[in-house]
């Protein structure tokens, strides 16, 4: 079985942002960029199962510029098997990223594809379900433990208020909550080999896809700075507090 | 000039970023109250390769430069592990050069793969009480008998000797007055460290417990004619090569520390709130640590120089001892600033800067003095005449 993992180069987790001052955007310049936490924590999931004898080969798609080649490699120096970029300087939207993956699945014909459940960038955490819908394939997200057997993937779930488990038939989606692994980190001499892997380079017009943009960003501010809390000595000031200042009760 | 780093480079730094994340600031404490070699950190580095970082391919090495050297070893000291972690694997990377370039093929076989693999460790045998700096001046012989050479004599500051199963040593197999110069006639091995000729005596120490420094005596230690590196008389010259690496290693180690003391100063002054505000929106506190900065950036330029000049095979003697020079006193002065700046907590252990700054000192002092680089400097860059 061939296994696809998407995966999104972000501005790094450790990095504090700043929104550009015409408000346009988030100021990227000379900042530092990873792969999507989400992200690496699907590579390893597809690592396992490999590893496992479940999966045969790992392939790495990342669709933005030409650094998210950069992004590949890591997924390659953690054990993907090759790559394949889909070049664009347009920042895709959830929906455009799903139709590409699927005309990409319909060349690749992957028996799984394990996404982020979301990227920590915009959170919008649809791709993977927009995917699943495109492809009409089953679908398993915020996944924390998957079990393949005899052809049936298993897959927990963290839902509101505890775990659910569903069954799917493959070819299948799952997207990726925190709690599914650990990540590991690439050794040095996977680093290195990770250099010959062939990554093969795409664009958005030989799949057919338009990729203009269907949301247009009015503006992107700062959240608001947190006001310090005032503490309160009884529930009887708390009340009289949500009440009569606040006016919330 | 580009002063970023490559993909790959960057990918190294990650990687061991990651690494060291497992070996937290209380596990290096811990290091550091009840000593012990930190083999789980070791041996997690073994693992993932990086003990052959700049090791040749053929022997299971990653072929790497002294500039990713550097980047490994600064991330390493970086990651709060300072000089207990880098110490711990410092000799590895570079120790072993003489055999790479000097070695035959069948010694490269035979002793490489295991240090690489991490199952040999070894410590290196060239300082002695008589002779400090004055490499020619050592006293360690090497005699030659029937089976191959019988060895002699003390070693000082041999790092993790107590755990070490190999030694690289440095003897004197001709007498100096049989020698045209002092620097001949000494011969480089590169053997089994067998206690039963061997007695190894740890010397308590300022700082970095967990990697022991040792006093090491020898008597009669035999050694096998295999076991010679190179041509016999030559080996004082092998050592040269390894100077200037070892010299940029511990620059980026001195960098590392110095970022993790600023880095925990930095964040100690924006909590800490006296007579009202943080105690970093006052200059006195905020000034020094914005110089530490400048300071180690700075250094840090000149490392990656000194290691870029090295790995395309240009002279960079001034460069790398001048990058240990200034990386030492940047590292120094980042990791007084942080104390400073903690007050009392300073001086608390659990606040780990009292550590870096007992650590950073090994960065001043070793490989070598900051006189005799203000030396060399004064000697071969601005040629002005010799002054011991």
């Amino acid at each position: 079985m061939k296994i696809m993992v998407p995966i999104k180069r972000v501005v790094d987790y450790n990095v504090k942002i700043r929104v550009k001052a015409d408000g346009t955007g988030v100021d990227l310049n000379n900042v530092k960029m990873s792969m999507n936490p989400f992200d690496e924590i699907a590579v390893e999931e597809a690592i396992r199962l490999k590893e496992a004898g479940s999966a045969t080969e790992i392939v790495a798609v990342s669709i933005g510029p030409q650094q998210a080649q950069e992004t590949i490699r890591t997924a390659l120096a953690m054990g993907a098997d090759r790559g394949i970029l889909i070049k664009t300087d347009t920042d895709a939207e959830p929906l455009t990223v799903a139709k590409l993956l699927k005309a990409l699945c319909a060349e690749e014909k992957p028996g799984l594809v394990i996404l982020g459940k979301q990227a920590i960038d915009n959170d919008c955490n649809q791709t993977g379900q927009m995917l699943a819908a495109l492809l009409q394939w089953p679908q398993g997200t915020f996944a924390s433990k998957l079990a393949l057997s005899s052809g049936k993937l298993a897959v927990t779930r963290e839902v509101d208020g505890g775990l659910q488990t569903v069954e799917l038939n493959l070819p299948a989606i799952v997207t990726t909550d925190l709690r599914l692994n650990e990540p590991r980190y690439a050794s040095l001499p996977n680093i290195m080999k990770a250099k010959k892997k062939p990554i093969d380079e795409k664009t958005p017009e030989a799949l057919g896809i338009d990729t203009a943009p269907r949301l247009k960003t009015l503006k992107v501010v700062e959240p608001p700075k947190r006001q310090s809390g005032v503490k309160v000595k009884t529930v009887g000031e708390l009340v009289d507090k949500l009440r009569n200042e606040v006016g919330i009760i | 000039m580009d002063f970023s780093l490559t993909a790959e480079q960057q990918s190294i730094r990650d990687s061991i970023t990651k690494l060291c994340a497992k070996y937290d600031a209380d596990y290096w404490l811990r290091r550091d109250d009840e000593g012990g070699f930190p083999d789980d950190f070791v041996a997690d580095l073994a693992a993932g390769g990086w003990l052959g970082i700049a090791m040749p391919p053929e022997y299971g090495g990653s072929g790497l430069g002294v500039t990713e050297a550097a980047l490994m070893m600064q991330a390493i000291a970086q990651s709060g592990a300072g000089f207990s972690g880098a110490s711990a694997v410092h000799i590895n990377l570079f120790g072993p050069n003489p055999i790479v370039v000097h070695g035959t093929e069948e010694q490269k076989r035979r002793l490489l793969p295991p240090l690489i693999q991490g199952k040999d460790r070894t410590c290196f045998g060239v300082t002695e009480p008589n002779a400090g700096l004055n490499t020619a001046a050592i006293e360690t012989r090497a005699e030659r008998d029937n089976k191959g050479w019988v060895a002699h004599g003390r070693k000082l500051w041999t790092s993790t000797a107590q755990s070490a199963n190999k030694i690289l040593l440095l003897a004197r197999t001709t007498p100096r007055d049989k020698c045209r110069k002092s620097t001949d006639g000494l011969s480089l091995f590169y053997t089994d460290l067998d206690r039963r000729y061997v007695e190894v005596r740890e010397i308590h120490k300022m700082g970095r417990k967990a990697v022991d420094s040792n006093a090491v005596f020898i008597d009669g230690l035999p050694i096998p004619d295999e076991d010679l590196l190179g041509e016999e008389g030559r080996g004082f010259y092998y050592l040269l090569d390894g100077l200037n690496p070892e010299r940029v290693l511990v620059a980026a180690e001195a960098v590392g520390l110095g970022r993790a003391a600023l880095q925990r100063a930095t964040a100690y002054a924006k909590e800490r709130v006296v007579f009202g505000r943080p105690i970093g929106q006052n200059q006195a506190i905020q000034h020094p640590l914005a110089q530490s900065w400048a300071e180690l950036e700075a250094a840090n330029l000149m490392v990656f120089k000194a290691a870029a000049l090295y790995d395309s095979g240009q002279p960079c003697g001034a460069e790398a001892n001048a990058a240990k020079y200034l990386a030492a006193e940047a590292g120094y002065h980042a990791c007084e600033r942080a104390v400073l700046t903690h007050g009392g907590m300073g001086y608390a252990k659990e606040f780990h800067v009292e550590r870096y700054f007992r650590e950073i000192l090994v960065a001043r002092i070793a490989p070598v003095s900051r006189e005799m680089i203000l030396n060399y400097l004064g000697e071969r860059v601005l040629g002005l005449p010799k002054s011991y």
